[in-house]
C-alpha cells in the first residue's frame, strides 16, 4: 500500500541514486557475462573489440581435458550425500532444540553457531590432517566427510525457525486423537516441516556446489568437483588458454544456475531470510 | 461547527480507487463532514470503507475525485501535510519508542518545544490514563493500553481530522464495550471531527453522529443512526442492521402479499412501486407473548435461545418459511406459539432489492452488544 | 534464535513426562548425533589446530612471533596482512550492506518488475569466482574492454589498473556478496509492518524522517547481522585475491597465507595464521554487535505483545 501513496510519485535524490546504482550493477554484471560468454566461443584472442571466428572447441575440450562426466558426478554426488546426511541428523536435532530445554542447550546452539562465524581456514587444516588419517582423501566420503561439518550446523540453524513455526499444540492434538510418537511424526511433522526441510537443503545444496577452501584441501585427481577442477586450472594460469578456462567457468555458472532455478521452483528467497532471522 | 473544531466542512466529491487489476474498491463517494461531526463508515468487509479511509489518510492516491476542506484541496498532499491523526486497526505503535516517545512523536515533527511537548504528551497520557506507562515499550502493555496509546498519540497533536480504522476489533467484548464509551466521551470532551471505520452496526450506531453505509464500493445510505436504524434505505441496509427476517412477497397497492404470513394492509406511505417485492422484519419486531397488537403469526419452534432480557426463537411458519422472532418466555422445541407483528413495523423493498445472501448479516453481533 | 522452549511445550511434546524425571526427556536423544559429530569434526580439529599453532620449532609461542614478526618460511609480510584483509573485507561489507539497504528498502512493498530485479540481482551467486575473476580481467584488466575504451576515446595513456590490487579483489568481493546482503535485506525490510510508516506519514513525518526514526532503527538489527555475515563471507576468502589482486603484495590476505604455509607443510605457523584469523574476525564481529547494543536499546519484537 505504501507504494500508493500520493508521496512516493515525486522522484527524490536519494531515489534516482539508489535507481541508477541498482541499474549500473544490473547492467555491469551483464556486461560482465557477456565478456566471459563470449570470449569462451572466441577461436582467437585478438587486440580488437570483438572476437574474430567464432568456435565450440573449448566446450569439447572441457569435455575431454577435464573429464566432464566424472566431475560433474562427482560434483552432484557429493552435494546430494551431504544435503541427504545433514537433513537425516539436523531435522531431529533442530526439533529437539526447538522444542525443549535442557541444561546446556546454549552450549548445544553455540556448538552449530561457531562453525558459521569462524573462517573455514581455522579448522579446515587439521580437518583435512584427520582425513589423511583416515586415509578417506581423494575419494567422495571423504570430500562428503569434510563438506558435512559447515552443512550439518548450517541445516540445524535454517530448520530451527521452521519448527519454532509449528504450533505444538498440533501435536498435542494429534496425540489427543490417538497418535503416537512415531505417527505424530510421520503423519503431523514431516508434512509440515516440508517448506523447511526445502529450504535447507536448497540453501545446502548451493553451497556444497560452490565449496571450495574444504573440498579443496582434500580432493585429489579421482575426486575433483567442478570448482576444484576450476580453480585448479585458473591458478596455473598459461598452461591453458583462457578461452578453455572461460568455457570452463559457463559449464559450472550454467550447473548452479539450474540447481537454484530448481530450488526457486520450490523456495522463495525472500520468505527464506525472513524466518531465518527470527 | 462546533467550538474544538478546525475547520466548517469537509467535502469529499466523487472520490474513487481503481486498482490495478482494474477492481475498484470505491466508486464515487460524494459526503460532507461538518466540523466536529463524527461519522461512521460501516459494511462488510471489501465494502470500500478502509479505501475510503486510506483515501483521506493520503495512504492511497485516489483515481479520481477530490477532498477539500473549507477552500483547501487536500486530496493532492502527502499524508504528512494533511495535520490528521490516525488510529490503525493493528495499532501500528513503533515498537522501538516508548510509550511517551510514541505519543510525542507527531508534536517532534511538528517541531513542538521540548517543554510544550513534554506538558501536552502528559496531559494526552493523562487522558487516557496511561500516565504511569509513559516509560515502557508497547510490547509490555496490554491490547486495551496499546489502543488507548494510539488514541493518545492520535489526538495528542490537535489534528483537524481524526480516522479511526477498526480501532476495536481486535479487543475482547468487554474491552470494546468500555473503549467505545471511552471514545464517544474523548469525541464529546475535544470534539474533533472523526471518521471511524467498522463493520460492527452497533459500534456505528452508538457512536457516530451520522452514518454512512457502503456495500462493493457504493454508498448505500447516509444519515442518522436513528433513521439508519428504522428507515434503512434498501434491503442490504436493513439486512445489515438487524432485520433478520427477508421474506419474499407481492405488492398489491398498500397491501403486501408475503409468502409464509399471508396478505397484510400495510398502511405505510412508504412503499415502493406495486409488483415482486421483499418483506423485512427484525426479531424484535415479531414479538411471542408480548401484548397482542398487530397481526398474529402462528409459529412452530425449532430452537429457543437464552438471552438474557429475552429469548431469540427460530421457528417455522404453517408453510415452512423460517422465520426469526423474539420471545419474553421460555419455550421448548415443538412449541406451537404465535408471534404478533405490527403491520407498519415491516419494511418493503423491491424484490431486485433483496441482500445478497454472500454478504454476512450482521444481526448477532447486535444482540450481543 | 535465542527461543526460551517452556517447560510445558517441552513436556507436551516430548514423550509421556514420567512423574519424577524431570529434565531429560528420552527426546534429547535426537540431538546425540548431531552433537556428536561436531564434536569429532569439528571441535576436535579446531583444537587440534589451536594445539599444532602452539607447537612452533623455537617453543610454544614461536609460530605467533614468527608471524608478527614477518619471518614466515614463504611470506615475509604477514603482520601486514591482518590490515590488508580488515580492510578489503570491512570496505566490502560496508558498501555491500550500505547498497543493499535503500534497494531493498524501496523494494519492501509490491513494485512492478520486483522479480525480474531480484532474479538479476541474485545471479552473481550462480557464476562463482573464477568466473567473475574472468569477467574482470576481460572487462576490466589492462587488455579489457574499458581500458580499451579509455585509450581510444584518449582519456588515458595507457592502461588504468583496475584489477591486479585492492580496487579488483574488493570489486569482486562485491559482486559475489552484495546478492546475498541484497537477499537477506530484502527479507528484513518486508518483515517491517508497513502500518508503522503510514502512522509516521500521518502524524507528520516526511520521507526522510520517516526512514531515520522509524524504518532504520527496526532494520538495524537485520542491518547489524548481514553485516556480520556479509564480513564473514569477505573475511575467509582467498581465490579472488589471488585470481584478481596480487596476492604476493597489495591483497595478501590471511587465509592465502594460511594455505601456503600449509602448502609447505609448515603446519604450525599455518595453524598460528588460522587461529588469529578467527580471533580478528571474532573480535570484529563481538564489536560490531556491541556497537548495536549501545545503539538501541529497545525491543524489536515489542510491537508484537
Amino acid at each position: 500500500m505504501t507504494a500508493d501513496t500520493a508521496v512516493r510519485r515525486r522522484i527524490t535524490l536519494t531515489g534516482a541514486v539508489t535507481w541508477t546504482g541498482l541499474w549500473a550493477f544490473i547492467g555491469g554484471l551483464l556486461i560482465a557475462v557477456t565478456a566471459v560468454v563470449l570470449s569462451s566461443f572466441t577461436q582467437q584472442l585478438s587486440s580488437g573489440w570483438l572476437p574474430g571466428a567464432l568456435t565450440t572447441k573449448w566446450y569439447s575440450g572441457a569435455w575431454s581435458y577435464f573429464d566432464l562426466p566424472s566431475l560433474l558426478t562427482t560434483t552432484l554426488l557429493v552435494a546430494l550425500a551431504v544435503v541427504a546426511l545433514s537433513l537425516l541428523v539436523a531435522v531431529p536435532t533442530a526439533f529437539a532444540l526447538s522444542r525443549l530445554s535442557f541444561p546446556g542447550k546454549r552450549l548445544v546452539m553455540l556448538l552449530f553457531l561457531v562453525p558459521q562465524v569462524i573462517p573455514t581456514m581455522s579448522y579446515a587444516v587439521p580437518l583435512a590432517t584427520l582425513v589423511y588419517q583416515l586415509r578417506l582423501n581423494d575419494t567422495v566420503p571423504g570430500l562428503v566427510l569434510v563438506n558435512l561439518v559447515p552443512s550439518l550446523p548450517f541445516a540445524v540453524l535454517v530448520l530451527i525457525p521452521f519448527v519454532d513455526q509449528i504450533d505444538p499444540r498440533v501435536e498435542q492434538a494429534a496425540r489427543v486423537f490417538g497418535a503416537g510418537t512415531r505417527q505424530v511424526f510421520v503423519r503431523i511433522l514431516a508434512p509440515l516441516m516440508v517448506p523447511g526441510l526445502l529450504a535447507a537443503g536448497v540453501l545446502t545444496l548451493v553451497r556444497v556446489v560452490g565449496q571450495f577452501e574444504l573440498t579443496f584441501l582434500v580432493a585429489g585427481p579421482n575426486s575433483q568437483t567442478i570448482v576444484v577442477a576450476l580453480f585448479g586450472a585458473s591458478l596455473q594460469a598459461g598452461q591453458l588458454p583462457s578461452q578453455q578456462i572461460d568455457a570452463m567457468a559457463v559449464i559450472y555458472m550454467l550447473t548452479t544456475l539450474v540447481l537454484l532455478l530448481i530450488a526457486l521452483r520450490f523456495v522463495d528467497p525472500t520468505s527464506v531470510a525472513a524466518r531465518t532471522r527470527r | 461547527m462546533s467550538p474544538g473544531a478546525a475547520f466548517r466542512e469537509l467535502r469529499i466529491r466523487g472520490l474513487g480507487r481503481r486498482f490495478g487489476n482494474g477492481f475498484t474498491a470505491l466508486d464515487g463517494l460524494d459526503l460532507d463532514i461538518g466540523g466536529g461531526e463524527f461519522i461512521a463508515l460501516l459494511g462488510p468487509s471489501g465494502c470500500g470503507k478502509s479505501t475510503a479511509l486510506n483515501l483521506l489518510a493520503g495512504l492511497l492516491a485516489p483515481t479520481r475525485g477530490s477532498i477539500w476542506i473549507d477552500e483547501q484541496r487536500v486530496d493532492t498532499l502527502p499524508p504528512e501535510k494533511r495535520n490528521f491523526g490516525m488510529v490503525f486497526q493493528n495499532y501500528a505503535l513503533f515498537p522501538h519508542l516508548t510509550v511517551a516517545e510514541n505519543v510525542a512523536f507527531g508534536l517532534r515533527m511538528r517541531k513542538v518545544g521540548k517543554a510544550e511537548r513534554a506538558e501536552r504528551v502528559r496531559k494526552a497520557l493523562e487522558l487516557v490514563r496511561l500516565t504511569e506507562q509513559a516509560g515502557k515499550h508497547p510490547g509490555q502493555l496490554s491490547g486495551g493500553q496499546q489502543q488507548r496509546v494510539a488514541i493518545a498519540r492520535a489526538i495528542v497533536v490537535r489534528p483537524r481530522l481524526v480516522l479511526m480504522d477498526e480501532p476495536l476489533s481486535n479487543l475482547d467484548a468487554k474491552l470494546r464495550l468500555d473503549m467505545r464509551t471511552e471514545i464517544r466521551l474523548l469525541h464529546q470532551e475535544l470534539s474533533l471531527t472523526t471518521v471511524y471505520v467498522t463493520h460492527d452496526q452497533a459500534e456505528a450506531l452508538s457512536l457516530a453522529d451520522r452514518l454512512v453505509v457502503m456495500r462493493a464500493g457504493v454508498v448505500q445510505q447516509i444519515g442518522r443512526p436513528s433513521e439508519v436504524y428504522e428507515r434503512p434505505a434498501n434491503a442490504f441496509v436493513a439486512a445489515f442492521v438487524g432485520y433478520r427476517n427477508a421474506l419474499p412477497g407481492r405488492l398489491i397497492g398498500a397491501d403486501v402479499e408475503i409468502e409464509g404470513l399471508g396478505r397484510i394492509r400495510h398502511g405505510d406511505g412508504d412503499l415502493p412501486a406495486e409488483g415482486e417485492a421483499v418483506a423485512m422484519i427484525r426479531p424484535d419486531d415479531l414479538v411471542i407473548g408480548g401484548p397482542e397488537a398487530g397481526r398474529p403469526i402462528s409459529l412452530t419452534v425449532r430452537v429457543c435461545e437464552y438471552q438474557g432480557r429475552s429469548f431469540a426463537v427460530e421457528g417455522r411458519a404453517p408453510d415452512g418459511t423460517v422465520l426469526h422472532a423474539a420471545s419474553l418466555e421460555p419455550l421448548a422445541p415443538g412449541d406451537h406459539v404465535s408471534a404478533h407483528i405490527r403491520p407498519e413495523r415491516i419494511r418493503v423493498f423491491p424484490r431486485a432489492d433483496q441482500p445478497n445472501r454472500a454478504d454476512p448479516a450482521p444481526a448477532e453481533s447486535m444482540a450481543r452488544s | 534464535m535465542s527461543a526460551a522452549v517452556a517447560p510445558e511445550r517441552a513436556a507436551g511434546s516430548g514423550r509421556r513426562a514420567r512423574a519424577g524425571t524431570p529434565g531429560i526427556s528420552p527426546v534429547l536423544w535426537l540431538v546425540v548425533p548431531g552433537v556428536l559429530f561436531m564434536l569429532l569434526f569439528f571441535v576436535y580439529p579446531l583444537c587440534y589446530g589451536v594445539g599444532l599453532s602452539f607447537q612452533g620449532e623455537g617453543g610454544p609461542f614461536s609460530a605467533y612471533a614468527d608471524f608478527f614478526a614477518d619471518r614466515f618460511v614463504s611470506d615475509h609480510g604477514s603482520r601486514e596482512s591482518i590490515l590488508v584483509t580488515l580492510r578489503l573485507a570491512l570496505a566490502a561489507s560496508l558498501i555491500n550492506v550500505g547498497a543493499a539497504l535503500p534497494i531493498a528498502y524501496r523494494m519492501r512493498g509490491p513494485i512492478r518488475g520486483k522479480r525480474i530485479i531480484t532474479a538479476t540481482v541474485l545471479i552473481p551467486m550462480t557464476l562463482g569466482t573464477v568466473f567473475v575473476a574472468s569477467a574482470m580481467n576481460n572487462v576490466l584488466g589492462p587488455a579489457g574492454w574499458i581500458n580499451k575504451a579509455l585509450l581510444a576515446v584518449g582519456l588515458a595513456d595507457e592502461p588504468v589498473a583496475l584489477t591486479g590490487n585492492f580496487t579488483g579483489v574488493l570489486l569482486s568481493l562485491v559482486i559475489s556478496g552484495f546478492p546475498f546482503s541484497f537477499l537477506l535485506m530484502l527479507g528484513y525490510a518486508s518483515g517491517v509492518d508497513p502500518s508503522l510508516e503510514q502512522a509516521a506519514a500521518v502524524l507528520g513525518a516526511g520521507p526522510r524522517a520517516r526512514f531515520r526514526l522509524i524504518a532504520l532503527p527496526l532494520l538495524l538489527p537485520g542491518l547489524t547481522i548481514t553485516f556480520c555475515l556479509s564480513f564473514v563471507l569477505a573475511f575467509g576468502v582467498f581465490p579472488s585475491a589471488t585470481l584478481v589482486g596480487n596476492d604476493a603484495g597489495p591483497t595478501r590476505v590471511l587465509s592465502k597465507i594460511a594455505y601456503t604455509e600449509y602448502a609447505n607443510a609448515q603446519y604450525a605457523t599455518a595453524s598460528a595464521t588460522a587461529v588469529i584469523m578467527a580471533v580478528v574476525q571474532l573480535a570484529v564481529l563481538g564489536l560490531v554487535l556491541a556497537l548495536r547494543s549501545r545503539l538501541y536499546r529497545g525491543s524489536t519484537a515489542g510491537g508484537k505483545g
